[in-house]
């Protein structure tokens, strides 16, 4: 089992090497065959390491390989932690990755740098693993990290435009604002318990018996701290700013990456952690708190954004809001649940996006969509079923993780869960106002495509199309492993997760939950679905029926503005962080403290030195009366001196 | 431990002379056999001080040690004065003497095209430069180690000034002249020490050996004064905060070699010299001092990243980066903890792989357009792939991202200083630096190599060649080797580091024990005062 789980992130790594130190000289099948053979196999390894897990019947098992670092007391191993948490991040990470390599095939192929795109993605998909199957929290921020630079990397994949290398920049650079927070975390962690192994920190603080922190312990601060490094890769306010921009790189990319995977490494981390944020209520509100801020925000610039990826984009920042609502209210396999669902129905809206952009020559801008539904029926098809999943609509896969947030936001007796409850339904109503928006622009009503351009139009090749109904099939069926309670099916998914939140202190707070009658759940169902239908029907009037296209929206003014614009804030940022550091150092610290204090201090020690000495030569002139009247002038001096002394 | 009957420490140290002194026999029109014996010399140079590692721990060598230090040479130098010949290495040496010898043949091979004229005086700088330095590393006679810190300064100064773009004699003699200037208060203090050493023991027991001046135990008020000549002295050589301004001008108008040499290893003789003199000689001013250190030392991370953002020109940028990362590096060492240190020492070799390459990185873009302004490039991505991708790497390693090497030192100076209570906020301070870090490079590397090829001069500009490549690849391994087994270096360094963290230990040690002791007599102070005043009550 050591070896054979080892196996799942080196066979991708190969893969990268191959493809990155070869790749150039390489044809393009053999590119994409190294690729989906590596991950493929993967992916195999994961499901055989899946079942094998299942019939050793444990809760956890902890392999190192490796000492990785070693000095002093501290030690950093390279190891992994296989139980039902990481056991269901592998299996996501690499099924959907396995799909959306499979799909960059037919979206890549006319793209120059084939190989280098597939390399990229395979070292993705290696650092996406060590993350997830980390167990240490050093290891986990290498994993962390190395994602962070093949986001960097495929943002800025076409490189030779200036907004895709700046887009990457900001992205790496975002990330590093919450790393700082990361790495300050896990060296609290470490000098409170001796130890940054995830089994063990746990056990530590369940030994010395941590109670629920009323103020802020050390344990608060280090869930804030660890928060941090969530914002910034998972896209929370107010680090979010990065996604948006991110749509830069390919559309394979932004499924992958900025929306099935990378992205939930936040969630995953959180939820790893559980043991420390069940005590910790102090920071379990602050993310539940900016969870469900951002889960609204997010949405609400949705609402009119006019390139389909990019409403795809908040609509992303806003689900992640969801899943940390979730982890706010201590619901932490509601949150993975979530996870896993919008990794099927996000991925597949991004891939069905890639498929219009690509019939339409990469055309991104909904304005010039409309009526796609005979030109591309599966795409669309395949993209309702992803639109009614993440809109709540029942029996979808969404409807199940986002009703189980929302029933214990409601239900969960924590600080300020009802203010989650209230975001979050609100945000619900605009998903489904945005969603369908998207897709009455893209796919219905008259075509706004010019004649002689809509010709061109025909479905995408069968391995994009494969891939989407696959993924179709997921975002249907995948929620049925999370039934509600008051179905009385058994919860597959939140009991196999169990074993993970063995060292929450009590479960008395979460249990809290089955106080509530089966009716009061059955109501929140309710009205989650009521909210989802009014933003639905909102939509169809006003995109449907009215036809009003994204141009005329903009008769709405001030407020149409402010929400196209994204409120603003890159701009406040901008003006608030960006120039102002730019000018200090520009202006102050180069200019007035290296270049005028420090050298003008050595520089004038120079000069004053050379003045003397010009002064002091100017003695030695050679001329003889000079120097007999200086003769004579010491002369008399000295004499002075005798007299005096004599005197005295 | 000997080579072909010469002990090896003389050996690494003066092989290089050899090639100097064949060089000097070789008329000076015969430039490409000049360039072969300086390569070839370079070469040999670092092959054969492999072998230092190679027989670290065989029991003659393990059995041979002398106050932790290997391959020992010791013998009467000046009588008069007590000066010996005493060279020897621990880990902390053997990694920047490794380092000084790889650094130094990747310098002279990189020249290979880009030096054109006084060629053969060039590689006679180059070669003599390298046998200065190493006598740094391993001298344990402050009086040698003076000798040999001096040495280094003149090659330096002419390899700046001759072979330096248009501003290289301001650069050349400031360069000397700061260098001059802290090494003559470090004269004083070694002066200090040898005649103090000389009151409490006598004339006949005169001696500069460090390991005599370290079993002395100096009284606080001659280590504060001691500690501070050294302090300029090697702070001036790292550079600190604020004593950096040498270093953009001497960077900026060095050839490339030079400034591969001057960032790889000149850099380090400072960071070396606290942790070889300092450290253990003055540990009770070195305890006083930590507020300032550290604040000078955040001060720097921050500053230098600051600085280095705003830069116009690629290789002042890099230059104050250095600035920054040496910054980062005396944190760990002033943390005076185990990883810290470690850390510290592991990341000067860190400094000088990453930097070392970022420089020649920038040699390789002038040699073709004669330019190091930003501007003038972008876009080379297109036409140089091989260069994008080495340069991506270093840019990487250089931000510290993990599983490559700045990671693990950046991480465990963090982590070393963060194990103190009280350098807490330092650690924080200087975490915050790491995020300018990777702003200022990834910019950088973003205005060079992407965006659209528009320049015609930049079009025609050729990927690396053989050679070029060859300079990189062995920068590129170390990078990953040390990313991904730090362990296989860091186990040179514990001994090394334990012997130092020990001497504070014990001082920490009894300064908690008078600190109790203290506390004790105002506990029982206040008792009285409590019971005097039960009693008036009363």
């Amino acid at each position: 089992m050591k070896t054979l789980l080892i196996f799942i992130p080196i066979l991708p790594l190969i893969g990268f090497l191959l493809n990155g130190i070869f790749g150039r000289s390489f044809p393009k099948k053999l590119v994409h065959r190294i690729a989906i053979t590596t991950t493929g196999i993967s992916f195999l390894l994961a499901v055989i390491t899946f079942f094998k897990f299942l019939s050793l019947d444990v809760e956890s098992l902890v392999f190192n390989y490796f000492t990785w670092i070693k000095a002093g007391d501290f030690v950093a191993n390279f190891g992994f932690l296989l139980d039902p948490l990481s056991m269901v991040m592998v299996l996501v990470v690499t099924g959907v990755g396995f799909l959306i390599h499979v799909y960059s095939i037919g979206y890549m192929w006319n793209d120059i740098g084939y190989n280098r795109f597939f390399a990229y993605l395979n070292l993705f998909m290696f650092s996406m693993l060590i993350l997830v199957l980390a167990n240490n929290y050093l290891l986990l921020f290498v994993g962390w990290e190395g994602v962070g630079l093949c986001s960097y990397l495929l943002i800025g994949f076409y490189f030779h435009k200036k907004s895709a290398s700046d887009a990457g920049k900001k992205a790496f650079i975002v990330n590093r604002i919450g790393d700082f927070g990361f790495v300050v975390g896990l060296m609290l962690i470490f000098f409170t318990f001796r130890t940054i192994d995830f089994e063990k920190v746990f056990s530590e603080i369940v030994n010395r018996g941590y109670g629920v922190e009323a103020g802020w312990g050390v344990l608060t601060v280090i869930g804030v701290l660890l928060f941090i490094g969530a914002t910034g890769k998972s896209a929370q306010i107010p680090l979010y700013v990065w996604l948006p921009d991110a749509m830069e790189g390919p559309t394979p990319v932004s499924a992958l990456i900025h929306a099935a995977t990378m992205v939930t490494a936040g969630v995953y981390m959180i939820t790893r952690s559980n043991a420390i944020y069940s005590r910790a209520p102090h920071a379990l509100f602050i993310v539940g708190l900016i969870g469900s801020i951002t889960a609204l925000f997010a949405a609400t610039i949705g609402i009119f954004q006019r390139d389909i990826k990019r409403v795809l984009a908040y609509s992303t920042v806003s689900q992640l809001g969801y899943m940390f609502t979730a982890l706010g209210v201590l619901a932490f396999s509601a949150g993975i649940f979530h996870l896993m669902t919008h990794a099927f129905f996000k991925a597949l809206l991004f891939l069905g996006s890639g498929s219009v952009i690509l019939a339409l020559h990469h055309e991104q801008d909904m304005q010039n969509m409309g009526g796609l539904k005979k030109y591309l029926p599966i795409t669309c098809w395949t993209m309702w079923a992803a639109t009614l999943a993440i809109s709540g609509i029942p029996i979808f896969a969404g409807f199940f993780s986002k009703d189980e947030i929302l029933w214990r936001s409601y239900s969960t007796p924590v600080k300020g869960h009802m203010i989650f409850y209230i975001l979050g339904t609100v945000a619900a109503l605009i998903t489904a106002l945005y969603m369908f928006r998207l897709m009455f622009l893209t796919f219905h009503g008259k075509t706004r495509l010019p004649e002689d351009k809509l010709s061109h139009v025909h479905e995408s090749p069968k391995s994009m199309t494969g891939v989407l109904v696959v993924l179709a099939i997921l975002s249907t069926i995948g929620g049925f492993v999370g039934m509600p309670g008051w179905t009385k099916i058994p919860n597959i998914f939140e009991n196999f997760l169990e074993p993970v939140f063995k060292f929450m202190p009590h479960k008395g707070i979460v249990h809290a939950v089955e106080g509530h009658s089966a009716g009061n759940e059955l109501l929140v169902t309710l009205v989650s679905i009521l909210v989802a239908g009014i933003g639905a029907l909102i939509a169809y009037i006003i995109y449907l029926k009215k036809e009003v296209t994204p141009e005329k929206e903009e008769n709405l003014g001030l407020i149409y503005k402010l929400i196209f614009n994204k409120y603003y804030v890159d701009e406040i940022y901008n003006f608030l962080v960006v120039q102002p550091i730019k000018w200090f150092s520009t202006n102050v610290l180069w200019k007035i403290v290296d270049v005028s204090i420090i050298d003008g201090i050595v520089n004038g020690y120079a000069y004053l030195t050379e003045g003397l000495s010009v002064g002091v030569s100017k003695i030695q002139n050679g001329f003889i009366r000079s120097y007999v009247g200086w003769i004579a002038l010491g002369g008399i001096g000295i004499l002075y001196y005798i007299l005096i002394n004599f005197i005295k | 431990m000997e080579i072909l009957g010469v002990p090896i420490l003389n050996a690494v140290t003066y092989f290089p002379l050899i090639g100097f002194l064949v060089i000097l026999l070789i008329p000076k029109s015969k430039e490409t056999l000049i360039k072969i014996v300086a390569n070839v010399t370079g070469f040999i140079g670092f092959l054969i001080s492999l072998p230092l590692i190679i027989n670290w721990y065989k029991p003659e060598v393990v059995n041979g040690m002398k106050n932790g230090m290997r391959y020992v040479i010791d013998v009467p130098w000046i009588r008069t004065i007590g000066a010996r010949y005493q060279f020897g290495i621990d880990g902390i040496s053997l990694l920047l003497v490794l380092l000084t010898t790889l650094l130094g043949f990747i310098a002279i091979l990189s020249s290979w095209s880009a030096i054109k004229d006084r060629v053969k005086e060039y590689y006679a700088y180059m070669l003599l430069l390298q046998t200065g330095m190493l006598g740094v590393f391993m001298a344990t006679d402050l009086f040698l180690f003076y000798v040999f810190w001096e040495v280094m300064l003149v090659p330096m100064y002419f390899l700046i000034g001759v072979w330096g773009g248009p501003r290289k004699l301001y650069a050349a003699i400031k360069f000397f002249l700061y260098t001059l200037a802290g090494s003559v208060l470090m004269l004083l203090a070694i002066i200090a020490l040898y005649f103090k050493y000389i009151s409490i023991y006598g004339w006949e027991h005169r001696t500069f050996s460090l390991f005599k001046f370290m079993q002395v135990g100096f009284d606080p008020q001659f280590q504060w004064w001691a500690f501070l000549a050294f302090f300029i002295g090697f702070a001036i050589k790292v550079p600190m905060f604020p004593f950096h301004t040498w270093l953009p001008d001497a960077h900026v108008e060095a050839p490339t070699a030079g400034s591969v040499i001057l960032a790889g290893v000149l850099l380090k003789m400072g960071t070396y010299g606290f942790v070889r003199f300092s450290l253990p000689l003055f540990p009770d001013a070195m305890i006083k001092f930590t507020p300032l250190l550290m604040t000078l030392c955040v001060i720097g991370i921050i500053y230098g990243a600051l600085v280095a953002m705003m830069q116009a020109d690629m290789k002042k940028l890099v230059a104050y980066s250095s600035v920054s990362h040496l910054g980062m590096t005396m944190l760990g060492v002033f943390a005076l903890t185990q990883v810290g240190i470690q850390g510290g020492v592991i990341q000067m070799i860190n400094h000088g792989i990453s930097t070392g390459a970022l420089f020649l990185i920038v040699g390789i873009v002038y040699e073709r357009r004669h330019t190091r302004l930003i501007k003038e490039y972008g876009g080379l991505s297109h036409n140089m792939p091989l260069y994008a991708t080495i340069f991506l790497i270093m840019t990487l390693s250089s931000i510290g991202l993990p599983g490559l090497n700045g990671f693990i030192g950046e991480f465990m100076i963090l982590q070393g200083t963060f194990a103190r209570h009280d350098l807490r906020v330092y650690a924080i301070l200087a975490a915050s630096g790491v995020i300018l870090g990777a702003a200022y490079m990834l910019w950088l590397y973003q205005r060079v190599m992407f965006g659209k090829l528009e320049k015609e001069e930049n079009k025609k500009m050729k990927d690396l060649n053989l050679r070029e490549v060859f300079t990189f690849v062995p920068l590129i391994i170390l990078a990953v080797w040390i990313g991904i087994y730090p362990s296989f270096w860091l186990k040179y360094l514990k001994a090394p580091v334990k012997k130092i963290t020990d001497i504070y230990q014990k001082k920490m040690v009894e300064k908690k024990v008078e600190l109790n002791s203290k506390l004790k007599v105002d506990y029982k102070g206040m008792k009285r005062i409590i019971n005097n005043n039960n009693m008036s009550e009363e």
